[in-house]
């Protein structure tokens, strides 16, 4: 097997601004080398910062200005780093192509499919206009889009986040590339469709006899796909190898924990094994112990028919209506978890937010220690408020940028006049910053020192202030890389546990939901379609819709030939 | 619990927004170039306005048009080509009443002393067509317009902040309410509305603050509304009135900060265009009163001068405007690169 491409001890830096003169330079690859066979799939797995879409985007010369590369990248024999700008840019489209992670800015909203597949049939292959839109034609139909004559004339809004990523896809093969470089092409996708992308990607593989660089930071959707891992971690390959031996017998410590700490739908710990513990040869640690909860403890909360509607200016005086929500019942007891799972557009965060009365409900009530919470006066509502929070997806958005942590987490002691002086809420915010793992060198910082996992921290921490019974914890985790997901999710079961805290947890992630919730609602387009613990739903699906989430959940390498392994 | 995780290793207190935004301002030659000359500008106006410089400048220390040392004096005027009569004087005090009297006037007459001021040939750079320091004169015109030129722009950026942050944050009812507003006064022509408010407010130096803020915080408004309506759904502010923050501590406590970049850049922006139009009011008769002089006024009267070959006093005027306006400009870019939210990858 000839190899397609080889990377060899690859290392790219960034000019970062001078400093007293000498010009800082942030090394993002440290020195990298693997190859790629042909017809070969070779998935670069990694966390955020682990330098892999850098490599990725080395090879065509997509980085920003600042950008400085060493090494070899060769390319059947030629090394791409020395090849002058004119014969990379006819490469580019033609013998390599890219498909990126968010179809909907990658796709230019103002043409039509038609305008920008023809684009590159005529400039690369040379066709006539009538020929390349016949081809257009032929590419959409075998990337599965339906009515791929009608949907020709169609811009890139009028379709689905799937259908716009197949258009990428289709784009990306119009010239026939012998390589494909796919970058997280489906993290900004739901499961289900996640599932569709990635049988299309294997199977256009097979018949156009391409190799593909695959990149994603989910072992899970690696697993399905890959023929070949490489885990990168810090700019650096910690390994290579296939991906059964990565899944069965990985020899680097990072890559195991890696395996083992993200939460899956089989196994069932009490709590997540860390990383840094993991690599350390600790096992998690159990200190609490799985005890069961209590299935009579008392309900704090309890939604009945909870709905809400947008309304769109429609015509002159006329207005649609537009359900997000349609009537959600529910009852969470004291010291529990229910878990809300959905695809984007379920209406699950207009949920959480209509709980909190961040958006003002249409219908329906939710008690709360006997009284609704939907029809408080705002005074009373405001007293209410402290027994009730949330936690929101961004860390990065979710804290002001312009507070210090101290000013962030006096400010609700002070609305709410906990606490009686300054001093005393700064010691109370000080106390709960260890209690989240901090500590109290954080206060005078900005959130922009901190990362995600800290923020994420930071921003519970808050919530924890106005010592809450129910804490909404809308995507809490999603942001977050894997190792700081597993540390962060260990974190809200100790305070579960200390405080007796009950959740409402949002996420569109079933492992995660099956590792935190003690029951789970599923939601479709605003509906309730199923409720059940988390026991019986994962293990007995009684919807079609449920069984189809649950299926399309990756699940990593199962083995040559589909044997679970 | 959890292993404690370290916090980054910065000093004991973090760098803010602004600090960062310091630090990169300081990297910027010409933004610092540009930012002394600035700040010696406005020293200059404070200390003109505390009367150390040019307080005397309506004294009339050279001739008329005195022109600039380094022209030197200008040549005598040719005196009249009338020739003088010839003949004896034809006695008149028959015929003129007022006869009798001339002896005891010039005797009253003597009992003053009249000194003859000895005015300049030239002076430093020029003098004005009543013989006033030209130089003097344009500090003090700097010290009005300047002034103006601030505070106007600074009660613009407030209306329009307060505004636009109030259009922005609430919509519905109150934004549809103060969008009206905005278009009203964006559909007229920007001149006939301060030709318009000069009629009422009549002239001074206040008065043209008030004309040009009132017609200027079109531009702020715009764009703080556009910023409270991006921030009002950010999750940071959602997260505020979680727990419990009023509208008036979300606006201005947690939203205002976040944005304040905007109205800053707007408010050096308005400087700049503000001292300019007040050039205008004040060269179109409607600016400052007629016992003050500004950038403005002067340039008025340099039209006329300049037909006679006094070139001097609009050439000051220009040249200082000039340095003043580029520098304030170049500032201004600096600033707003600073402040650039590419610094919200950080955050």
């Amino acid at each position: 097997m000839s190899m397609l491409l080889s990377i060899q001890d690859l290392k790219v830096a960034f000019r970062m601004g001078r400093e007293g003169g000498e010009v800082r330079r942030s090394q993002a690859v440290k020195g990298v080398s693997f190859d790629i066979p042909e017809n070969t799939t070779v998935a670069l797995v990694g966390e955020s910062g682990s330098g892999k879409s850098v490599t990725a985007m080395s090879i065509l010369n997509l980085l920003p200005e600042n950008a400085e590369r060493s090494g070899r990248i060769l390319f059947q024999g030629r090394d791409l780093l020395t090849t002058p700008r004119r014969e990379l840019r006819a490469l580019r489209g033609r013998e390599i192509a890219c498909v990126f992670q968010d179809p909907m800015s990658s796709l230019n909203p103002v043409f039509t499919v038609a305008d920008q597949l023809v684009e590159p049939l005529m400039l690369h292959q040379g066709m006539t206009r009538r020929q390349a839109l016949v081809r257009a034609e032929e590419l959409l139909a075998e990337v599965g889009i339906p009515e791929p004559k009608r949907r020709l004339a169609s811009y890139p809004h009028e379709m689905s986040g799937g259908q716009q990523q197949r258009v990428m896809i289709a784009l990306a093969l119009s010239c026939n590339p012998k390589l494909l470089i796919a970058d997280e092409p489906t993290t900004a996708l739901d499961v289900t469709i996640q599932r569709q992308v990635i049988d299309l990607l294997a199977r256009l593989k097979q018949t156009h006899k391409m190799s593909m660089l695959f990149i994603s930071h989910d072992l899970g959707v690696v697993g399905e796909i890959a023929d070949r891992v490489v885990v990168m971690r810090h700019g650096e390959i910690r390994e290579q190898a296939d991906v059964a031996e990565i899944f069965h017998a990985p020899r680097d410590a990072y890559t195991k924990a890696l395996l083992a700490c993200r939460p899956s739908l089989s196994e069932n710990p009490a709590r997540l094994m860390v990383i840094d513990d993991h690599m350390a040869g600790r096992t998690a640690h159990d200190a609490t112990g799985a005890h069961a909860k209590d299935p009579a403890a008392p309900v704090v909360l309890e939604a009945r028919g909870l709905a809400k509607s947008f309304f769109f200016r429609e015509g002159l005086f006329g207005k649609r209506e537009f359900k997000a929500v349609k009537g959600v019942d529910f009852k969470l007891r004291k010291g529990h978890t229910l878990g809300i799972v959905g695809e984007s557009g379920s209406g699950k965060t207009t949920m959480g937010l209509t709980l909190l009365r961040l958006h003002e409900p249409t219908s329906g009530e939710v008690m709360f220690d006997g009284r609704d919470l939907l029809r408080l006066s705002p005074r009373d509502w405001q007293a209410m408020r402290r027994r009730i929070q949330i936690v929101f997806q961004n860390p990065y958005a979710s804290l002001n940028p312009r507070f210090t942590i101290a000013q962030t987490l006096v400010e609700p002691m002070e609305i709410h006049g906990i606490g009686a002086s300054h001093a005393e809420r700064l010691g109370r915010a000080s106390a709960l910053l260890v209690k989240v793992g901090l500590d109290d060198s954080a206060l005078p910082k900005y959130p922009h020192e901190f990362s995600g996992g800290q923020r994420q921290r930071v921003a519970i921490a808050r919530c924890l202030t106005l010592n809450p019974e129910v804490l909404v914890l809308d995507e809490a985790v999603s942001a977050l890389d894997v190792s700081v997901q597993a540390q962060v999710l260990n974190l809200l079961k100790d305070l579960q546990d200390e405080f007796g805290l009950s959740y409402i947890f949002i996420s569109h992630d079933l492992a995660v939901v099956k590792f935190i919730s003690d029951e789970i609602l599923v939601m479709q387009n605003g509906d309730v379609v199923e409720q059940a613990d988390t026991a019986s739903l994962m293990a007995a699906p009684r919807q079609d819709y449920t069984r189809r989430l649950l299926g399309a959940v990756p699940r990593g390498y199962q083995g040559p030939a589909g044997q679970p392994a | 619990m959890t292993a404690v995780t370290s916090s980054s290793p910065a000093g004991p207190r973090g760098q803010s927004v602004w600090s960062a935004a310091w630090r990169r301002l300081k990297s910027d030659r010409v933004g610092v170039a540009s930012m002394i000359v600035v700040l010696l500008c406005l020293l200059l106006v404070i200390a003109t306005g505390l009367g150390l410089f040019a307080s005397d400048w309506q004294q009339e220390v050279g001739v008329p048009n005195a022109p600039p040392h380094f022209v030197g004096p200008a040549p005598p005027e040719a005196i009249g080509t009338i020739a003088q009569p010839k003949g004896p004087d034809v006695d008149l005090s028959d015929v003129d009443p007022l006869a009798p009297r001339y002896k005891e006037w010039a005797e009253r007459a003597l009992k003053y002393k009249t000194a003859a001021v000895a005015r300049a040939e030239t002076l430093p750079l020029g003098g004005d067509n009543l013989g006033r320091n030209v130089w003097k004169k344009a500090l003090k015109g700097a010290q009005v317009s300047i002034t103006v030129g601030v505070l106007a722009s600074i009660v613009a950026t407030l209306i329009g902040t307060l505004l636009g942050g109030v259009s922005g944050f609430f919509g519905g009812k109150v934004g549809d309410l103060l969008e009206w507003v905005y278009n009203v006064f964006t559909a007229m022509p920007s001149i006939l509305l301060i030709f318009a408010f000069a009629v009422v407010f009549g002239r001074g130096v206040l008065p043209v603050v008030m004309i040009l803020a009132l017609t200027g915080w079109t531009g702020t408004y715009r764009l703080i509304r556009a910023e409270f309506m991006k921030h009002r759904v950010r999750e940071y502010v959602r997260s505020a009135e979680a727990i419990g923050a009023s509208r008036f501590s979300r606006m201005f406590k947690h939203i205002l900060p976040n944005v304040s970049h905007v109205a800053l850049v707007q408010l050096s922006l308005y400087v700049v265009s503000f001292i300019k139009y007040e050039v205008i009011l004040s060269y179109l008769g409607l600016g400052v009163s007629v016992d003050q002089v500004s950038w403005g006024t002067m340039l008025s009267e340099a039209q006329s001068e300049l037909l006679l070959g006094y070139w001097w006093q609009l050439a000051v005027v220009t040249v200082m405007m000039a340095v003043f306006v580029t520098a304030f400009s170049l500032f201004t870019d600096a600033l707003r690169d600073a402040l650039d939210p590419k610094l919200r990858g950080l955050e």
